[in-house]
């Protein structure tokens, strides 16, 4: 019957137009991406030329000399982003954990919209609570480090509130919101048979939670590096507190800079070609890391994919005779 | 130089808004705004439509409110002329104006040889106003306002002078009890035409400065912090007990934030002022230069405070669109005499009657006919 359930005659067309409307937005993603890069290759060739592959090793960024490099920038975007990821992993997991698995049903609702309002925080407010709210309370911690520690690499320098941990905290709340919303709904779909299995095989509450973990851990690695490329990008917050001082340390209290805070900072007021080619250039080396990044954990869930083949085993405690 | 909590840019929002508000009510059917300020296109599109005879222009945000103030009480007068104001930082401006996007820029720095000549025709500069830029810090210990010289705060913005309490300091402000504290060094991290102005004073008072970091829109601090916008220098010194940094003038006294006096080169201690901006600019006035790209940081004159500079509107000496031309002339001869009335309240100090006077001969010659 060629009747569509509203008894009109079905448009042969329709099918294929859609698939050809469809398509064309799908290619329209790469040609963006594809066209990001062109116009980012473009417009550094300037500095591309001059400064070759030494830009990603040089530790100077002086626009009067026109001496340029983008080591300190690719260090502390790394730095502030692995470090954020850290912080917010095991918060964000246990809220995913919390909401889909043992949270009374009254507050789930109320709790989970909750996280997802914090995505919807501009991020210029979470930077102007960065500089009057965290960045003391940091000082404060930083005054108050015990002087052993502070001779460690990892907690010397002056306190001055503004840097490296500053920038990490500020990251991880935002961070948090976007993999515990992902995390959560991974875990929603776990199939309840699974869990069903697990209680009656004789699994305690936390090896069923294991289990569910287990059996979503591809989507939680998504979820995680949805986090990861969010922290990787963002901008206002973390100039706002990272103290945008180009070096590379490892210290937590000092203040650090990353790739898109300093075009954020610089772009405006750079007039001479070199110096405009050099800030395109940190933008080509920012799109090379993300798409790098992206393709190592695609790489990550391919492998686990293919281990997921395999039987999970779960170690239960045998039941008490 | 942004400084978002300025009522003209509020405004502009709030107009923004507005304007969503009412394409969305339109319900699709009204066309696209043009390009520009909000404001202005939409009276554009009530009054005439399209962009028939708009100028645009783009370039510093430091003058912002002020441009924006004399482009609307400018249209009142003249329902004719309509600008629209992009403040895009003063690099953008001088890129704009060089591929002939915008009709008019507007700089914080003068225009460098190199970027003249790579400019399609001559450009002028054109002071409209004044700014200035203050030494704030954070002593809590200290309730005696302190005092600083040209060559005492290079050597603190040089990793130097390390220490609150030390000579150099004390030299200054003698009978002052100075604190044993750290100094926490603050600077802007984004480009900026304040940075401008405060590193090329310093250069012009510390050889040593001038060598290892110079003079540009963004330069490479040997030490400090970088604070986002006036905002972020002055959060980070509020924060922190033992820092200092500079801000605008006028950004220290919108939000009464307390600030030193600096040395002039006469010798005399200056607290910055609106007069005390316009007395460096009156005391530079007879030496100033065809061009009008002086710098007047470190004047001479007892009166003159020494980190101030202009604020330039950069025009083609023969602007294509003559028309435009004429218009832009006549709002130029009308900004610098009866504008100027607006710019105390907005927090700028006025150009000194000399420069105006020499202003007027020098508009007299761009090509209009």
């Amino acid at each position: 019957m060629a009747l569509s359930p509203t008894g009109r005659h079905r448009a042969g067309w329709a099918d294929p137009l859609f698939r050809v409307g469809t398509g064309a937005v799908a290619v329209l993603v790469i040609a963006v991406v594809l066209g990001i890069l062109v116009v980012l290759l473009n417009d550094s060739m300037l500095s591309v030329r001059k400064f070759g592959l030494s830009f990603w090793r040089t530790r100077t960024w002086d626009p009067v000399a026109g001496e340029f490099g983008a080591l300190p920038f690719i260090w502390g975007t790394l730095y502030s982003s692995v470090l954020a990821l850290l912080l917010a992993m095991p918060v964000a997991l246990g809220i995913a954990i919390f909401l889909s698995e043992l949270c009374p049903r009254w507050l789930r609702q109320p709790l989970a919209f909750l996280t997802e309002l914090l995505a919807a925080i501009p991020s210029i407010v979470y930077g102007l609570w960065g500089i009057f709210v965290l960045a003391p309370a940091v000082r404060w911690l930083e005054v108050h480090t015990p002087e052993a520690l502070r001779r460690t690499p990892f907690f010397s320098g002056p306190p001055l509130g503004v840097g490296m941990l500053a920038a990490a905290l500020v990251l991880a709340v935002m961070v948090i919101p976007f993999t515990a919303t992902v995390a959560r709904e991974i875990l929603k779909a776990v199939p309840v048979s699974q869990r069903e299995a697990a209680y009656a095989l004789g699994a305690t509450r936390w090896e069923a939670i294991r289990l569910a973990v287990h059996y979503g851990r591809i989507g939680i690695v998504g979820a995680v590096m949805l986090g990861f490329g969010r922290a990787l990008g963002e901008t206002m917050a973390v100039t706002m507190v990272i103290g945008n001082n180009p070096q590379v340390a490892l210290s937590l209290f000092a203040p650090q800079h990353t790739m898109a805070a300093v075009l954020a900072n610089e772009f405006t007021e750079a007039a001479d070609t070199l110096y405009l080619n050099a800030l395109v250039e940190i933008g080509l080396v920012l799109f090379i890391i993300t798409v790098a990044i992206n393709g190592l954990s695609r790489l990550l869930i391919w492998r686990m994919d293919r281990t997921r083949a395999r039987p999970t085993v779960i170690k239960t405690v045998p039941l008490a005779a | 130089m942004n400084a978002f909590i300025r009522i003209g840019q509020v405004r502009v929002l709030g107009a923004l808004a507005l304007a969503t508000l009412l394409s969305a009510c339109g319900g699709g059917q009204t066309p696209p705004v043009a390009q520009g300020s909000p404001e202005t296109s939409g009276q554009g599109a009530a009054a005439a439509g399209g962009d028939g005879g708009q100028i645009n222009g783009a370039g510093a945000t430091f003058p912002n409110p002020i441009y924006s103030k004399w482009f609307s009480e400018y249209t009142k007068s003249h329902p004719d002329v309509r600008i629209n104001y992009q403040p895009i930082g003063s690099g953008g401006g001088i890129r704009q104006l060089t591929a002939q996007t915008v009709f008019f820029g507007a700089t914080d720095g003068p225009m460098t040889d190199d970027q003249l000549r790579t400019a399609p025709g001559p450009i002028l500069h054109l002071p409209t106003v004044l700014g200035a830029v203050v030494p704030v810090y954070n002593l809590p210990e200290v309730t005696a306002e302190l005092k600083f010289s040209g060559p005492l705060l290079a050597d603190i913005y040089l990793g130097k002078v390390k220490k609150w309490n030390d000579t150099a300091i004390a030299k200054e402000n003698p009978g002052v009890k100075l604190p044993a504290t750290d100094i926490a060094v603050a600077h802007r991290s984004d480009g900026s035409g304040t940075t401008y102005i405060f590193v090329d004073y310093l250069s012009k008072v510390s050889p040593e400065f001038k060598q290892k970091v110079g003079v540009a829109t963004s330069v490479n601090w040997p030490v400090g912090v970088g604070g986002k916008g006036n905002e972020g220098v002055a959060g980070v010194v509020k924060q922190t007990p033992g820092a200092i940094g500079y801000v605008e003038l006028i950004y220290a006294l919108q939000n009464n934030i307390p600030y030193g006096s600096v040395k002039n080169k006469a010798g005399a201690y200056l607290k910055a002022s609106l007069e005390s901006v316009t007395a460096a600019a009156a005391a530079s006035a007879a030496s100033m230069p065809a061009d009008f790209r002086v710098s007047i940081t470190n004047a001479d004159g007892k009166e003159a405070y020494p980190i101030a500079s202009y604020t330039w509107i950069l025009l083609y000496q023969s602007p294509t669109d003559k028309d435009k031309g004429r218009k832009m002339v006549a709002f130029m001869r009308w900004a610098i005499t009866d504008g100027e009335a607006y710019a105390k309240d907005l927090g700028y100090a006025p150009l000194p009657d000399s420069v105006v006077k020499l202003e007027q001969d020098a508009l007299g010659k761009i090509q209009v006919q």
